[in-house]
């Protein structure tokens, strides 16, 4: 991956309107040319840390630095980012050409070269004869390109988006993840997006940090969110799960990772029982999902917060598998967990 | 919306308002053929038709230099509370004041405050300046009475103006300023012109505020045909009458075709 | 990794004395764009009507005095001058309400493409120079005019009758420039009126006259109050077409003052009547809008 991004560090950002916290302390370092989620659900603050970070915000105090440059008293003109809107906002009186060239122009770019990197920018996103079109000729996809092509075409080192595909349908929305990681990789340049579709943060990103009532919750990789969860509501947030107390500690169960009757008897034989935790409860109810089963179990004996606990439990099935434990409703079944499966929460104040 | 009461019951209503249609609009447009009338007498319909009372018109020292004044008076107002009034709405779309209401408010007073008193109180002030009967102290007065339309179309342009783009134009690296005239202004042009030829009618065509302010070499085309028009009825007044209804009614009948054309 | 800190109250934390400037200097320069439209409002009207106000209590000799005012209620020509203005714009607003309302009704009821283009019959007056409005009224009602000739020669009366330079004149000139101002609200407060509601009540049994005043009139009053008092507002102050048309018969309180700046001239006069004229708008509009705020209970 060229590496041709800038390091983004945030420091001590705290922003409130009137009583409402909206950032709290928020403390980030994110490296050169690493790809970046800010996850979280509505009202979380993610957005406006964006905006803080694009300069159309400001927070009460605080840090951000561009490499090694302050940039917090910069108005957003001269920070020399890529930037994309939810709604893409393009420049509905001129061209799809025009649009793109329209950060060059302001950097007095001489025109051939204008014209010779629109043309690549196009090229880039794969509209690269749709120089002359009007913008209300083209459908959502298709602007959503175009915007793309207008932030990178001058070649910013840092890329900030603001849930670029929330308005695409689904397939368009997996297919542009994919593409905009392609992107990603070719220009290197640090990118941030915010997005609140945990599945998205996941696929696109090197690093997510779930914010949530304007903290930072976590900062890491995918798979550490996802394996080591730092807390209750991260748990909660990433993946499917159910929480139950055990031995004194909150366990994290995920769906996919339990198994059932004749498949857990196959594969606790040659395994030390001490490394199984196994639980009895009663089906209530199968769905069938496509790719997968999900059931839930009503648990026997096992409470938390008060409550008896429903687990639910993902499969999938193979025709061919014989011991392909499909569970019925209304049967007892026997569940079982590899503690190296288990997630572990410290119990802290989430 | 379509009604369910049939045509036939509400004749009477359709009747009703074709005579009132014809009560408003009839009378105004009298005066055209008027201009054309040879005799001196207002007599309708005209026995003979000359070019005559425009030709007095055009000769007459006293008709021509107050039509240019106005003229120049109109165009300079326009130029002049265009800028004022689209900052101003500007302004207050795009800031978040806590006296917004006030402000707003205190704009739109000249719409408000009876143009009698504007009058008197403009005349006042003038008088101690030395301002009376200038060019100068009407391009100001006019501007004032001017500021609350072009603030109040200006305003329902930028509503309908989707303000992120100016927010991208400034994140691709354009000032606020910059970002204004390359993407903002070029989508509100239509209610920037309305609110400008709104600015240039009220201006040409206004009478009290002409009464006091305007006077000498420096008098306005409506305060001659004011005079003219009390005094004594000289049939110039039509030729001038119809030229001031062009003048009034064209712009705006332009720009509503052009701004129903848009909406489909 | 985050470290759960202090939560928000920290009042100096990193640049913040410098963000702060920041948002205080863009606030300003916004604030800085709409100042001279403010300041020219400020100066050349709030600061002479407040000028007038106190002029209003000074007679020619520079002394403190009530004359001015007290002169309103002796006088019989003050006291006339208020009846005729009140009078004149109470007859012209109710004209104008009655005329006013079938025209933006049937507007409303039309659909959009006919609408358009009826609209005009009232836009193109309402752009109409006012001038040249009121002088075609002068010619139109004169004595040998368009009107007396057609019903002298119609056979409908014998003589000539004074239709101008007079009350009937300036009530004819004025209600035919105030029609589009009821009209304009009046018509979209209309447009909002669910055509349904009609429908609905028609199903349920109600005639249709009974569904328009039950339905349709309550619904669009608001507007069609908004309108009236706009018109009363407007009517009270109006200088150019009762001065043309009522031929000095019909003095009202604009052409008072005229007269008392312009003829005497006598200030303090001028300013006391400008002051009452002042209130009086000032009460009238505070009237409208609370009437306007009820309605949109």
């Amino acid at each position: 991956m060229s590496n041709h991004g800038l390091s983004v560090t945030v420091t001590g950002i705290n922003k409130k309107f009137g009583s409402h916290v909206a950032l709290d302390n928020v403390n980030i370092a994110i490296e050169a040319g690493e790809f970046i989620s800010l996850l979280g659900p509505s009202g979380s603050g993610k957005t406006t840390l964006l905006m803080i970070l694009a300069g159309f915000a400001r927070p009460d105090s605080g840090s951000v630095k561009f490499g090694d440059a302050e940039v917090i008293r910069m108005p957003p003109h001269k920070r020399n980012i890529g930037m994309m809107f939810q709604n893409y906002a393009l420049f509905p009186h001129m061209s799809v050409g025009d649009n793109v060239a329209y950060p060059l122009k302001l950097r007095r770019t001489p025109k051939a070269e204008i014209a010779q990197r629109v043309t690549a920018a196009l090229d880039l996103v794969k509209l690269g004869e749709y120089s002359e079109r009007r913008i209300d000729q083209l459908s959502g996809g298709q602007r959503q390109r175009v915007a793309l092509a207008r932030a990178v075409v001058f070649q910013p080192q840092i890329l900030l988006m603001d849930e670029p595909l929330s308005a695409l349908d689904r397939n368009l929305r997996e297919q542009m993840q994919i593409e905009i990681r392609q992107l990603h990789e070719k220009l290197g340049m640090t990118t941030i997006t915010v997005t609140h579709d945990q599945r998205e943060a996941l696929t696109m990103s090197d690093r997510v940090a779930v914010i949530d009532h304007g903290k930072l919750m976590q900062f890491g990789t995918p798979e550490a969110l996802y394996e080591r969860p730092a807390n209750r509501f991260v748990a909660g947030f990433i993946g499917e799960s159910t929480f139950i107390e055990h031995e004194g500690r909150t366990l994290v169960v995920r769906p996919e990772r339990l198994l059932v009757n004749g498949q857990a008897t196959m594969r606790q034989a040659g395994t030390d029982a001490g490394d199984w935790i196994t639980f009895a409860g009663r089906v209530q109810s199968v769905i069938f999902q496509g790719e997968s089963l999900l059931s839930t179990v009503l648990l026997h004996g096992q409470k938390a917060g008060g409550q008896d606990v429903v687990l639910q439990l993902r499969q999938t099935v193979s025709r061919a598998d014989s011991h392909n434990g499909k569970l019925n409703i209304d049967t007892d079944v026997e569940i079982a967990l590899h503690r190296s499966d288990a997630i572990f929460l410290d119990e802290r104040q989430s | 919306m379509e009604s369910h009461i049939p045509h036939s019951h509400r004749l009477w209503l359709y009747l009703l308002v074709g005579i009132l249609l014809a009560f408003l609009i009839l009378p105004s447009l009298l005066v055209v053929p008027m201009s054309f009338n040879h005799s001196t007498l207002m007599v309708f319909p005209p026995q003979k038709w000359s070019l005559r009372w425009y030709n007095n018109f055009l000769s007459n020292s006293t008709w021509l230099d107050s039509f240019f004044i106005s003229l120049k008076v109109a165009v300079l107002t326009m130029i002049v509370a265009t800028p004022i009034g689209v900052a101003a709405a500007y302004s207050l779309h795009a800031g978040s004041f806590r006296l917004r209401r006030l402000i707003e408010f205190i704009l739109t007073l000249p719409m408000l405050v009876p143009v009698i008193l504007m009058a008197i109180g403009l005349f006042f002030v003038y008088a101690r300046l030395s301002m009376v009967n200038s060019i100068l102290g009407l391009v100001i007065a006019y501007t004032l009475l001017a500021i609350p339309f072009v603030l109040i179309t200006v305003s329902a342009g930028l509503k309908t103006y989707d303000m992120s783009q100016e927010m991208v134009a400034r994140s691709l690296g354009a000032s606020w300023v910059v970002a204004f005239l390359t993407v903002t202004l070029p989508q509100i042009k239509l209610s920037v012109i309305s609110g400008a030829l709104f600015a240039f009618i009220i201006a040409f065509d206004e009478v009290v505020i002409a009464q006091f302010l305007s006077g000498g070499s420096n008098s306005t085309l409506t305060k001659v045909m004011f005079a003219s028009v009390r005094d004594e009825i000289d049939p110039t007044i039509a030729a001038v009458s119809t030229i001031l209804l062009f003048v009034t009614i064209l712009p705006p009948l332009l720009l509503h075709i052009v701004a129903n054309r848009k909406r489909g | 990794m985050n470290d759960q800190g202090l939560s928000g109250a920290v009042p100096q934390g990193l640049n913040a004395a410098g963000i702060a400037d920041d948002i205080r200097r863009e606030r300003r320069n916004l604030r800085l764009l709409a100042s001279p439209a403010l300041v020219l409002v400020l100066v050349l009207i709030v600061g002479p009507m407040l000028w007038l106000f106190y002029l209003s209590f000074y007679n020619e000799h520079g002394q403190f005095t009530f004359e001015h005012y007290a002169r309103m209620l002796d006088e019989g020509a003050y006291l006339s001058i208020f009846w005729t203005t009140f009078e004149v714009s109470l007859i012209v607003t109710v004209l104008c309400a009655l005329f006013g309302y079938p025209l933006a009704y049937l507007l409303a009821q039309l659909p959009a493409r006919w609408a358009n283009v009826l609209m005009l019959g009232v836009l193109v007056p309402f752009w109409t120079a006012l001038l040249v409005r009121t002088y075609a009224w002068l010619v139109l009602l004169q004595r040998r005019g368009l009107i007396n000739d057609t019903l002298v020669s119609w056979g409908i009366i014998d003589q000539p009758i004074a239709l101008v330079h007079n009350l009937t004149g300036t009530l004819i000139g004025m209600t035919h420039v105030m029609i589009p101002f009821l009209v304009l609200p009046l018509y979209a407060t209309m447009k909002t009126i669910d055509g349904n509601l009609l429908r609905a009540s028609g199903s349920l049994g109600a005639s249709p006259t009974r569904a328009f005043w039950d339905v349709y009139f309550p619904l669009s009053a608001p507007g069609l109050y908004a309108g009236m008092i706009l018109v009363f507002i407007f009517c009270l102050g109006f200088y150019v077409t009762p001065a043309v048309l009522g031929g000095g018969r019909v003095i009202m309180i604009a052409q008072r003052i005229e007269n008392s700046v312009s003829l005497y001239p006598s200030w303090g006069a001028a300013s006391a009547l400008g002051v009452v004229l002042l209130l009086v708008t000032i009460l009238l509009m505070a009237f409208g809008a609370w009437i306007s705020k009820l309605a949109r209970r």
